[in-house]
């Protein structure tokens, strides 16, 4: 026996194991079956959490995932999870649980004093206090409030465990494993519906699992488990247990999540934790079932408090009697079910308290033989004792009882479960008949049935999946085939409202978790709080963990009661997703440390890194930032080392990231003359044109090169950054502003491997790497273009620069771009050929003041960089017409500009701000900022390039360069931004 | 969210870019007096209703058309897809 | 009846009968020197601070719903004034130097906490923008500082320094930027502006507007009838474009579903408000003890006050990549306001071609930190007709002269802001 109120025989465990499981550090023991909650209250544990607030003591109230008290942490160490439902984990041998929000101990918690304090701990009381002195706020009151707060703690170690993703498409989602889902299922599977069934917990079955029914003349837990295997053996079906769906989403979309291995002690080798679930469902069936509600009086949050239902779980699935004495308050003929459950698990019970004047004969009768007293149109006034001991209730006639009991079963009747419906905007409508919302006119794809719809005998149950079912097959077109529905007894199942009983003087629970009570509910509407909105956020009511499931309706009860509203008028909030908490790392699934998002790796990423190569993100890419060599301890000593050698010989670099898009068509001249400031469709073939494109804002969005390989033949390159961007850029232009063009567009960015050789040697070595290329000035001039073949390999030779030096891009097919770097070194040795990196590249282009990313920063126009002048006055192009606004021609405006040191040594960083000199380093005083910055070995000195107001007229002026988020001020003067050969006579060369 | 791309079939938004609003229509090339109010119109002013709503996609990690989806802003609901270049085919 | 500890000690003797409603639940009377349309936090502060400041106290706030239902109720708490461009600097500032003496002005705990904001950078050219945005901070006479990777570590040991794809090289801290209670601030500017004289007007939806011979707006017709104004103002942002139609106007803005997530309660962990850099992630936890975060909109227009799973999981995939502890940390509920994207991100403060309407718009995700200052501009503007010195840049024709205020320098493109 695993515990002194395990029952001698019944329930869903298995009796021939036993597992040991420590909580709070106490060994205990169970069966495979339990959850951690059934195997506790078989042991006779009753406490199992301290509540929020008041850190008053609390028990289990529920055997679900609505559980609102009995959160535990789970695991230790970094597998620790706080706040988890002691009433769904399901027990393994090992398991070690703790209890949260408390010390030192949850017998003996000092913060229980805030008890002492609950006179003044009432709804919103915070918003009244702590306001003086105005500084204590954040020294003094809040981190002692945010100490108090929270539930468990965070272990604060990376999650070791893993997360998946999948995705489902069915005909017919079934949501939930009860009776109703189980023949809705069947229904669509045996017709040749694709299905799939989803259910939290590890077993088909819901409430037959916990009820003594008989369906098709098998106990229910046999048909479930039948159902559940027929089910399983079906190709079309697919069951999902252990999985619960969470929300829904646009066009049938839904998230679910399976708890793969939340049951075991730690996942398989190569087993996720989880699976999060897109499941897309042209139909879905809701057979979610309804919650049971408790009933608000004084008292109903002593550990031993129970919701019926879930004293009927215990008794029958788990075979766990939660108590010896019991008392069972129903306001509906299901807590009579309860009733019997106890009798026949023989637990005393002391008596039915039923708030109703009549009861049906046939639940009351078996009772009152048991010797049971029963009390009809009594109510239940008070719990007292902690764990509970006596229950005080008054019958019709006002004349009290006082009950010895260790355990009151509640049954304050049912709330459908529908939130999945109201994630997309469907609003649940009161329903008198069954005391709760429920679906209204739900969207077309989506019906509930059973009890998720209201429906609570067994026979109708049925009846309603089966024509839930029917309903989503004549909506798909298919043709059912029905099997005669099992037998199954209705019996009685009538509800009534009731929130609350007694007086409630004392503490009375609305919400158990975030200890609101009916006195919170009461001040709230007395402060004007009536909306069902402003009473949840006044008094966080339905905010916890349980997201209001248990006590919801009781709040908007009382809610309606004070304020004098019917409670179809009062309405109810409306669900947000998730039904159940969900976590985190599920959602992202294997996105996470260094696979959060993919790596882009040029073709030659492999020989670089052998190089040593010290890499660095651009965007997705990996780009080779320097390659130090050995004795250089610093990387200013490789780029300088870098661009030295470039600069007298020859260097080499990886510009395969550049964005290339292959154009081809009769008009991609003039495509390319509406997407440029500058003209491009007289461009001759073979050659290569630099162009500048604008936003249709009139700032820049891109620069780059355009080669016309063919008369209908073109290739644009794009700057890595804008690569995707430019794309969608000219299929924008070509497909919906002029869809007339002949033009087709293709993205080939990684289809070309592309190695920049540039320097003064540059020449020499291709000569020698290119045998048959004939590389003369008259047959490759500056900006010239010419095909050839290497190896084989289809390849394009460029004749362009961005370093300023004699220079070449030479593409060949992506796969033989490494092969290409080697046969480039093996020839390049004699030639001193160095590979430079993206710092080496990005000084050279700032010697030669380039615009690059940091100026292409999307505030600047063409005029601001200084390439006004190679807009075309002849025709009409993207952005000329914004460009031509006020403020982006304002003569003011910040233009690029050239600044060195006025000391000839001093750092000048990207980012500082320009002041005119004795100016107060104030914002009205701002005069622009510096965009790029390095130092130059060409120029053995800092330079940096900046946009200053007025910048092109105020070359030579010295200006302040103010970077107080990093150093002191430094003097620097304005220059022109091409600091090296600004005639281009090398790049000629 | 799923968007019925006339050359892929029904696929998942998640391959798509947003642009917005279909209506506008850029002012011609060189179009002349009016053009900086037509420019500032097309480009900034907005509808913006709520309900049905005529926008352009962008199938990025698909085909590549531009498509115009009828959709509701309210209820999210997609009424169809046609291809951008209206009248061409793909 | 002032709020104190001795007040609530007092009412708690007597259980709590004492306490009177917060606000005044008015009906409308036949007109008003202004009515503001919207009950949200602006539309609230701006009511008060025409009471409080400009002494017109005859003053309507009408709101369709319940107030602070809005945007103003389903956000992510943050406030900060951390902006990079003139326009906006100044401004921001007045907001954060208003909300650091909100409590004691309104007699209302809105719980302001100035636990600092922290901006993440991932790269060189990133930390180069921080200290650009940094260094005209310190010029507008705001403090921050820019960290480097050992000085994040030490303020928030849990973040992924070692394994990430995008590893953390520093970040720009506002150490006055933090959190306020949403809720709080629209009840306190609620209960504030009532004492002085105002109407709030609850379940009263404008179904059009009243105008004169000239055109000119003179006041609002509602769900309750004709209420007659001086001037009218606008502070609808989320729905702005479908109340500014009912004039004709047709505006520079879109509506986009921004979305956002709390977690199940946890003992204190994240110091202040952590934003990533390399992904759309941000987090702040309550005093509660959930994790608030969220990340970027939708993108698509919409009206729905709902959002997307893939969004969801991006969020989430940049909470991971940036604290990999909470993977096992459940997020427990998920919401979604409409937001007013304007076409270069920032919002509008001014006067409409209409005369008597007046306009508050276009406060894209932003919105929450921006209320006090918000209520104090657009309140200078429905009193004096001329613009707060703050907001002087907040113009409406500002996208047709290219005046445009575009902090992430993206163009006129609503969703990409």
């Amino acid at each position: 026996m695993t515990g002194p109120h395990r029952l001698g025989t019944g329930g869903l465990v298995d009796r021939t194991r036993t597992l040991s499981f420590r909580f709070d550090g106490k060994a205990y023991t169970g069966h495979p079956g339990d959850t951690l909650a059934s195997a506790l209250l078989a042991n006779g544990v009753r406490v199992f959490a301290r509540s929020f607030k008041y850190h008053r003591p609390r028990g289990v109230l529920t055997a679900g995932s609505e559980e609102p008290n009995a959160l535990v942490t789970l695991r230790t160490g970094a597998r620790a999870e706080p706040n988890t439902r002691a009433t769904t984990i399901e027990l393994f041998d090992g398991l070690e649980a703790v209890s949260q929000n408390r010390w030192p101990s949850l017998a003996f918690d000092v913060m229980a004093v805030n008890q002492l304090f609950a006179p003044l701990f009432v709804a919103g009381f915070y918003y009244k206090t702590f306001m003086w002195p105005a500084k204590a706020w954040e020294k003094l009151y809040e981190p002692v409030i945010r100490r108090a707060a929270g539930l468990g703690a965070l272990s604060g170690q990376e999650d070791p465990d893993h997360y998946d993703h999948a995705h489902a498409f069915c005909d017919v989602l079934v949501v939930g494993g009860g009776p109703a889902g189980l023949i809705a299922a069947l229904d669509a599977g045996r017709s040749g519906l694709r299905v799939v069934i989803a259910d939290e917990g590890p077993l088909l079955g819901g409430r037959l699992l916990s009820e003594r029914v008989i369906v098709g003349g098998h106990q229910g837990t046999e048909w479930a488990a039948a159902a559940s295997a027929e089910l399983a053996a079906m190709a079309n079906v697919q069951v999902l247990p252990r999985t619960t769906v969470f929300g829904r989403f646009e066009a049938g979309e839904y998230g679910a999540i399976e708890q793969v291995a939340d049951h075991l002690p730690v996942p398989l080798p190569g087993q996720p934790r989880q699976r999060l679930w897109k499941v897309v469902a042209a139909h879905t069936i809701l057979a979610t079932g309804a919650t049971e509600r408790p009933i608000v009086f004084d008292g109903n949050d002593r550990p031993g408090v129970m919701l019926a239902s879930a004293v009927s779980t215990y008794c029958n699935r788990y075979g766990v009697a939660p108590g010896r004495r019991a008392v069972v308050f129903t306001s509906g003929d299901s807590g009579w079910q309860t009733a019997a459950d106890l009798i026949a698990a023989g637990v005393t019970l002391v008596a039915v308290i039923d708030t109703r004047n009549a009861v049906p004969e046939v639940l009351a009768a078996p009772v009152r033989a048991a010797g049971v007293t029963v009390i009809t149109g009594g109510q239940v006034i008070a719990a007292s004792g902690s764990p509970l001991s006596r229950v005080i209730a008054c019958d019709a006639g006002e004349n009290r009882v006082s009950l010895d009991a260790d355990l009151l079963a509640v049954a304050g009747g049912w709330n459908p479960q529908v939130a999945l419906a109201t994630h997309i905007g469907h609003k649940p409508v009161w329903r008198d008949a069954i005391a709760a919302y429920a679906l209204g006119d739900p969207p077309a794809d989506v019906m509930a049935a059973g009890a998720a719809d209201g429906i609570y005998g067994l026979a109708g149950i049925l009846a309603s999946a089966r024509a839930a079912a029917q309903v989503a097959m004549a909506a798909l077109g298919h043709d059912a085939v029905l099997a005669p529905l099992p037998r199954a007894d209705d019996v009685p199942h009538a509800v009534s409202a009731v929130w609350a009983s007694g007086p409630c003087k004392a503490k009375a629970f609305v919400d158990f978790q975030h200890d609101v009570t009916a006195d919170d509910v009461t001040l709230a509407v007395r402060e004007g709080f009536t909306s069902v909105e402003h009473l949840k956020r006044y008094t966080t009511l339905g905010m916890a963990t349980d997201q209001g499931r248990v006590s919801q309706v009781n709040g908007h009860g009382l809610l309606a009661a004070a304020t004098g509203r019917a409670l179809a008028e009062t309405g109810t909030i409306r669900a947000r997703p998730p039904v159940v908490p969900v976590a985190i790392g599920a959602f992202a699934g294997h996105h996470r440390g260094r696979a959060f998002r993919p790596i882009r790796h040029t073709a030659s990423h492999d020989w670089a890194a052998q190089r040593g190569a010290v890499f660095v993100d651009a965007g997705q890419w990996q780009r080779a930032q320097w390659y130090p060599v050995a004795g250089e301890t610093h990387w200013r000593q490789s780029v300088d080392r870098e661009v030295n050698a470039t600069r007298n010989g020859v260097g080499l670099c990886d510009v395969s990231t550049l964005g290339k898009i292959e154009l081809i068509g009769a008009d991609v001249g003039t495509l390319l003359d509406r997407l440029y400031i500058n003209g491009f469709s007289a461009l001759p073939v073979g050659r290569v044109r630099y162009g500048v494109m604008l936003r249709e804002d009139g700032l820049v969005m891109d620069d780059g090169t355009v080669t016309r390989i063919a008369p209908d033949r073109w290739f644009m390159t794009t700057t890595t950054a804008n690569a995707a961007r430019v794309m969608q850029h000219i299929d924008f232009a070509r497909q919906v502003l002029w869809p007339t063009l002949d033009v087709l567009a293709v993205s080939v960015t990684e289809q070309w491997a592309t190695y920049s050789i540039a320097g003064p040697r540059a020449r020499d070595l291709l000569t020698v790497a290119l045998p048959d290329v004939d590389l003369s000035n008259d047959a490759l001039p500056y900006m010239g273009a010419i095909t050839l073949r290497w190896r084989g390999h289809a390849a394009r030779l460029y004749r362009v620069s961005f370093s300023g030096e004699l220079s070449y891009e030479l593409s060949v097919p992506a796969h033989a771009g490494a092969a290409l770097v080697e046969h480039l070194f093996g020839v390049g040795a004699a030639f001193g050929l160095t590979a430079y990196g993206t710092e080496a590249l990005g000084v050279m282009r700032i010697e030669k003041g380039h615009p690059a990313g940091n100026e292409l920063n999307g505030w600047t126009t063409a005029t601001d960089l200084g390439l006004g002048r190679m807009a075309s006055k002849k025709k009409d192009f993207v952005g000329r017409v914004s460009a031509l606004r006020p403020a982006l021609v304002d003569p003011a405006r910040p233009r690029l500009v050239g600044l060195m040191p006025a000391d000839g040594t001093a750092t000048i960083r990207a980012g500082a701000h320009l002041l005119r000199v004795g100016a107060a380093p104030v914002a009205v005083n701002d005069q622009g900022y510096v965009t790029s910055a390095c130092y130059s070995p060409t120029l053995g000195q800092p330079i940096a390039l900046a946009l200053l107001a007025n910048g092109a007229d105020r070359h030579g002026e010295t200006v302040v360069v103010h970077d107080p988020v990093r150093g002191a001020d430094v003097l620097a003067v304005v220059c022109d931004p091409v600091f090296f050969d600004p005639a281009g006579e090398r790049l000629r060369g | 969210m799923r968007i019925p791309c006339p050359f892929c079939g029904s696929r998942d938004s998640r391959e798509f870019v947003f642009r917005g609003d279909a209506a506008p229509a850029r002012p011609a090339l060189d179009a002349g007096e009016g053009e900086a109010d037509a420019m500032f119109d097309y480009l900034y002013l907005r509808d913006n209703p709520a309900g049905h709503f005529e926008e352009l996609w962008y199938h990025a990690q698909g085909c590549r058309n531009w498509l115009r989806v009828r959709r509701d802003t309210v209820t999210h609901a997609v009424a169809g897809a046609t291809f951008a270049r209206a009248g061409q085919a793909a | 009846m002032r709020y104190s500890i001795l007040q609530l000690a007092r009412q708690a003797l007597q259980r709590h009968r004492g306490w009177g409603p917060a606000w005044r639940d008015a009906t409308p009377r036949d007109g008003y020197d202004v009515v503001i349309v919207g009950g949200g936090g602006h539309g609230l502060a701006a009511a008060y601070y025409l009471a409080k400041v400009h002494g017109i106290t005859n003053v309507a706030v009408v709101e369709r719903s319940w107030i602070g239902g809005g945007n103003a109720g389903r956000n992510t708490t943050i406030i900060r004034s951390n902006y990079a461009l003139p326009g906006n600097e100044p401004f921001y500032e007045w907001s954060m130097k208003l909300w650091e003496g909100l409590e004691q002005e309104l007699n209302y705990n809105a719980m302001v906490s100035q636990r600092g904001v922290l901006n993440l950078y991932h790269s060189d050219p990133q930390r180069d923008g921080y200290a650009r945005r940094g260094n005209a901070m310190r010029m507008h006479g705001v403090d921050c500082t820019l960290l480097d990777a050992d000085a994040v570590r030490k303020m928030a040991p849990f973040l992924d320094f070692d394994n990430a794809r995008f590893p953390i090289q520093g970040g720009l801290l506002q150490e006055r930027g933090g959190t306020a209670r949403h809720d709080a601030v629209n009840w306190g500017y609620a209960r504030a502006a009532s004492a002085l004289g105002v109407d709030i007007i609850q379940n009263c939806e404008v179904t059009g507007f009243l105008r004169d011979a000239s055109g000119a707006v003179i006041g609002v017709e509602t769900s309750r009838g004709t209420i007659r104004a001086g001037k009218v103002g606008l502070s609808v942002a989320g729905m702005t474009s479908v109340v500014a139609a009912k004039a004709g106007l047709r505006l520079p803005i879109e509506s986009h579903a921004l979305q956002a997530f709390v977690s199940e309660g946890l003992k204190p962990l994240i110091p202040g408000v952590i934003t990533f850099g390399a992904g759309h992630f941000y987090v702040s936890q309550s005093d509660k003890g959930g994790l608030v975060f969220g990340g970027d909109i939708d993108g698509y227009n919409s009206y729905a006050q709902r959002g997307n799973l893939p969004v969801v999981e991006d969020v989430c995939e940049g909470g991971m990549a940036l604290m990999p502890m909470i993977g096992r940390v459940r997020m427990l509920r998920s919401w979604g306001g409409v937001m007013d994207m304007s076409m270069d991100g920032s919002p509008i403060i001014d006067r409409t071609p209409i005369d008597g309407l007046y306009l508050n718009a276009g406060w894209c995700y932003g919105g929450f930190k921006a209320t006090p200052a918000s209520g104090w501009c657009f309140a200078h503007l429905l009193a004096t007709d001329a613009p707060h010195h703050t907001a002087t840049a907040y113009r409406l024709d500002r996208f047709r002269t290219g005046h445009v205020i575009d902090e992430k320098g993206v163009g006129a493109q609503a969703n990409l802001h």
